[in-house]
């Protein structure tokens, strides 16, 4: 049994988007604090930290979770994905970021990771989704300037199970 | 906002657990799927000297469906459970009240004892092991123990659990053979918390109501037989007798009429 003492940094260690990361957190450190200060991955972001607004989601083990509702040192040799992973580059998009810019999915652009993680984690099932399946899972971000309409759309086109017209 | 500094323990084994609570009590707390005591821990609303993470405990992230129920360690996460083909056939009312606790990615960590543990009074877990006549089965370095649901579930986020006790399973009953159930929420937005939630099990016309929300804990009983003449009074009467509160989500009228409303509805339909 390990006790980490508070105050004091210990190592983490964990796979972030495929590459081994290592960075250094306090015991109350948050996941979604180390990936930004720590590892210098700010694009998930950090809003409510109550776990009630999604901005802060990420990827782990597959499964979209909060980050803002995990310690750092919880994520110790997981496969945690981020919004960093889900493109090649600024020129070179995944689909589903691509899906967001063709339907206009986003305004501030603020609640935009957290959407992109939540779907991609929809993604990685291999199925396809029904607008309402969409609507339960989008559920858990919340968005201020879209009214959501956009993003459904965006999400539909990738992970739809309907042809479209 | 962050956490308060805490000392943050790995257990290993529930004898790790229990030896750390033993030791620090009430100073300690145990984080699980963490998505009730993070949320707490970010806003200071609890500032424990100890963390006690159980995430690295084998064997307690088992779903074990046996011919009188369902059984689940620790560290069974609610989405684990939903997805659990035979518990969900065994126990549909677990299936559907699943889909109303928080949304997917909070499912995805958060685990079924610990909602029990943090005892929301508007939660669905609390409600249906209550409705079910379930209990828990806690451990301490003095020994395990079951509690029933009724006895364990006594307040607003308070349990029966001693300082030095913790969750190590919870066991969900299966109802009578023929049985009939049903649930239904009512809530701000899916996935809010629940300004009511009513579970029901029906043998025949004689119904058993589960109701969350209402009073400080969630409230299970027994109507008897029941007829579609009957059940507005006897609705009526459990409505004041729960009394509800007022808050910023809903009045307490609005909470008993909902029982009267939404029970009847719920009720009429799990015995037709």
């Amino acid at each position: 049994m390990k006790i980490l003492k508070d105050g004091v940094k210990a190592p983490v260690t964990f796979s972030l988007n495929g590459e081994d990361i290592e960075g250094y957190a306090e015991p109350r450190t948050l996941l979604s604090d180390f990936l930004r200060h720590e590892l210098g991955a700010s694009g998930t972001h950090v809003a409510c930290e109550h776990g009630v607004c999604g901005a802060c989601t990420v990827s782990v083990d597959g499964k979209a979770v909060r980050s803002c509702l995990m310690l750092a040192a919880q994520a110790e040799g997981k496969d945690v994905q981020t919004i960093e992973g889900l493109s090649k580059g600024d020129e070179d998009f995944g689909d589903l970021q691509e899906a967001f810019h063709q339907r206009f999915a986003l305004q501030c652009g603020f609640c935009t990771p957290g959407m992109l993680m939540t779907l991609a984690s929809l993604k990685g099932t291999g199925r396809s989704y029904s607008e309402a399946e969409i609507r339960d899972a989008l559920s858990g971000n919340i968005c201020r300037c879209t009214g959501y309409r956009e993003i459904v759309d965006a999400a539909l086109d990738v992970l739809g199970d309907q042809v479209k017209a | 906002m962050k956490p308060a500094p805490f000392d943050l323990c790995l257990a290993e084994s529930v004898a790790d657990v229990t030896a750390a609570l033993a030791e620090h009590g009430e100073a300690a707390r145990i984080l699980a799927g963490g998505q009730s005591l993070m949320a707490m821990l970010n806003m200071r609303l609890t500032e424990p000297q100890l963390v006690i993470d159980i995430s690295g405990i084998p064997d307690l992230d088992r779903i074990e469906v046996g011919k009188d129920g369902i059984t689940v360690g620790a560290l069974v996460r609610q989405a684990e459970l939903a997805a659990h083909e035979e518990a969900m056939a065994a126990l549909p009312i677990i299936a559907e009240a699943l889909t109303h606790v928080g949304h997917m990615q909070t499912r995805n960590r958060g685990t079924v004892c610990g909602s029990l543990a943090h005892a929301d009074p508007s939660a669905e877990l609390p409600l249906l092991l209550l409705l079910l006549g379930g209990h828990v089965t806690l451990a301490s370095a003095r020994g395990t123990r079951q509690v029933a649901a009724s006895d364990f579930l006594v307040g607003m986020l308070s349990t029966a659990r001693a300082p030095d006790e913790m969750v190590t399973h919870a066991h969900f009953p299966l109802p009578p053979k023929g049985a009939r159930s049903g649930f239904r929420e009512i809530s701000r937005r899916h996935g809010d918390f629940a300004i009511v939630a009513l579970g029901c099990i029906a043998q025949g016309n004689s119904v058993r109501l589960g109701i969350g929300g209402v009073a400080d804990a969630p409230v299970a009983v027994d109507l008897g037989d029941v007829t579609p003449e009957t059940l507005p009074e006897a609705l009526n009467a459990l409505a004041w007798r729960l009394g509800g509160y007022d808050d910023i989500h809903a009045t307490a009228r609005y909470r008993r009429e909902l029982i009267r409303r939404i029970g009847r509805d719920l009720i009429l339909e799990t015995i037709a």
